[in-house]
């Protein structure tokens, strides 16, 4: 097994542009007791890191770095985990290169 | 808007561009809306771009299209942990007057696409999100809901040129959300260097470029694949694996991009580069099989909305391009007509599609994508490491009599994949590639 080298995400979005629309997240976790496999696999997967475990061992979203690539929608709306849309027109990511 | 338009475009990447500009070239009133602050905000590619799509827009693109550098050499790598076995094709054929392949930058290319549609004539209208498709009381789309105040617009026909993930179609219940096992999830950096670095590093001279296609361990067991295309002053490196993979194993896509990054054959070719961006995308890789109904009443979808993408070629906005175009000819030649945008009717937009290398590649490849998911831990782990193996054993002098190295060769296969298993691979791909 090949060890992984250790990453900071937040270094990488550091170099993005985006205009975030504050206080109106396009993504929404729905309330939950324990998270579903789909929402856990969203820590790891989601390339921005947007979902975080909290104390309680629940799922979060945080939308300000995110790069509406989709992959939470495909893994995750299915079942009704989350709620996602695209962002208010001008809002979100604004790749410089893409 | 109270105003009525012959169509309306829903996005302003390389599909809708294309069907915008065809229509508004044969005199449409068209609208185009783009969700992103300038066209091409949001979209991210390789980039490869293959000139002959295009030139059948704009056939003279390459007096003022921003392009970076035209492809003189591909390299396909097969790797391991701690090397590559590399197939490199270069050919002083592709010095040539119309280059066949470049590398760009999308979000230039398609600001300067844009500008185009808007000479041809179309309305292009950025910073607007289409929420929904409208439809009447028999089901026929007639218009779009967007976030602008006063957002409804209505159109004779909606060209849906919206990108991978698909959320109007879906919305619409015109189309499924992508399955998981049909889309790849990429993650690309942008590294700046100086020019001449980029040519030494290389061997490249004036505006040739060169690219490299990875695949092997570097995907850990999982399909994916790996790049590296040289831009004027700049490198794209990336890495996608299918997202049903990334899920199952857990993986983390920066993770990923990270070792890629690290190994000893790539890092050398970057080394000392400022990343001056992050971006994540997803590519339809169903094939195929993947793809959606492409037409209905007063409706079409076109580029990777259509899912119209050819993983194994690596080939996604020529077929958005082309699918674009096709979408904008059938409805101008309705229109020209004076027939109205039925199912029915737009019908012919398939039968262009069938009729052209679009449907034929795809269908070429129809078992591909699900050979190479169901044995992928064969095809990017076993296999690979196999090859650098006999690689090994093949150039190590050691004392060791030939003959005895090629049975060490065998054994390690066999070790790894039993005969059966071996020849049944075999077969499928020649089977899938057929
Ligand atoms: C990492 C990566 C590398 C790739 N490399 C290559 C390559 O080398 N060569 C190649 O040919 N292909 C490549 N592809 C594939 C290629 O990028 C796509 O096939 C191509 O961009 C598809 O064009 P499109 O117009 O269908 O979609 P997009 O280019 O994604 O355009 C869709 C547009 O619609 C807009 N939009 C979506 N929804 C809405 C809405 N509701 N309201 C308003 N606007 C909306 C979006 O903002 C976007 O501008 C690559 C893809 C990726 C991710
Ligand atoms: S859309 Fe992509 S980047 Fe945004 S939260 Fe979902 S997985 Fe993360």
């Amino acid at each position: 097994m090949t060890t992984e080298p250790d990453v900071r995400v937040e270094d990488k979005l550091y170099q993005n542009r985006y205009r975030v629309d504050s206080g109106r997240s396009h993504i929404k976790v729905t309330p939950h007791e324990t998270p579903s496999p789909e929402l856990l696999a969203l820590v790891k997967l989601c390339p921005a890191r947007c979902y975080e475990l909290n104390g309680k061992g629940q799922v979060e979203v945080a939308h300000d770095g995110c790069m509406e690539c989709g992959t939470c929608r495909v893994l995750a709306e299915g079942k009704g985990d989350i709620t996602w849309t695209y962002p208010r027109g001008g809002y979100g990511v604004l790749f410089k290169f893409g | 808007m109270t105003e009525k338009f012959d169509a309306i475009v829903v996005g302003a990447g390389m599909a809708g561009n294309a069907a915008a500009l065809t229509m508004a070239k044969r005199g449409l009133k068209v609208l185009q809306l783009e969700r992103g602050e300038y066209p091409g905000s949001k979209n991210v590619q390789g980039a490869i771009l293959y000139a002959n799509a295009v030139e059948k827009l704009i056939p003279e693109f390459r007096e003022d299209a921003p392009l970076e550098r035209h492809l003189v050499e591909q390299r396909f790598w097969m790797m391991d942990d701690a090397s590559h076995t590399g197939l490199h094709y270069r050919s002083e054929d592709f010095n040539e007057e119309r280059p066949n392949r470049y590398t760009i930058i999308r979000s230039q290319f398609d600001r300067w696409f844009s500008r185009h549609v808007q000479e041809a004539g179309a309305l292009v209208l950025c910073e607007t999100t289409v929420l929904e498709l409208l439809k009447d009381t028999k089901g026929r789309v007639i218009g779009v809901r967007t976030d602008r105040r006063d957002g409804d617009v209505f159109a004779d026909v909606v060209v849906l040129a919206e990108g991978v993930n698909g959320l109007l179609g879906t919305r619409a219940g015109l189309r499924e959300r992508p399955a998981r096992e049909n889309v790849a999830l990429a993650v690309k950096e942008m590294h700046f260097l100086p020019r001449e670095t980029i040519e030494a590093r290389f061997n490249l001279k004036g505006d040739e470029g060169a690219v490299i296609e990875a695949a092997g361990t570097i995907s850990r067991g999982m399909a994916g694949m790996g790049f590296i295309y040289t831009n004027r002053e700049s490198i794209s490196i990336g890495i996608g694996c299918i997202v049903s993979d990334l899920a199952k194993t857990g993986h983390a896509p920066y993770e990923l991009l990270e070792a890629f990054k690290r190994h000893p054959s790539v890092a050398p070719l970057i080394e000392g580069s400022e990343v001056k961006e992050y971006a994540a995308h997803l590519i339809p890789e169903g094939g195929y099989k993947a793809i959606p109904q492409l037409f209905g009443d007063g409706w079409l979808v076109a580029g990777d909305a259509a899912q119209l993408n050819n993983a194994i070629h690596r080939e996604g906005s020529n077929l958005a391009l082309a699918s674009g175009q096709m979408a904008g000819e059938a409805v101008a030649e309705l229109k020209g007509r004076g027939l109205e945008p039925t199912a029915k009717n737009l019908e012919i937009y398939k039968t262009r599609l069938v009729d052209s290398y679009v449907m034929q590649d795809l269908k070429k490849y129809k078992d591909m994508p699900a050979l190479l998911h169901a044995s992928s831990q064969n095809f990017f782990l076993t296999y690979p490491q196999l090859v650098s193996k006999a690689m090994q054993n093949f150039l190590r002098v050691d004392g060791t009599p030939k003959v005895e190295k090629e049975k060490r060769t065998l054994r390690s296969v066999f070790a790894a994949r039993s005969i059966t298993g071996l020849l049944g691979d075999a077969v499928r791909m020649a089977r899938a590639w057929r």
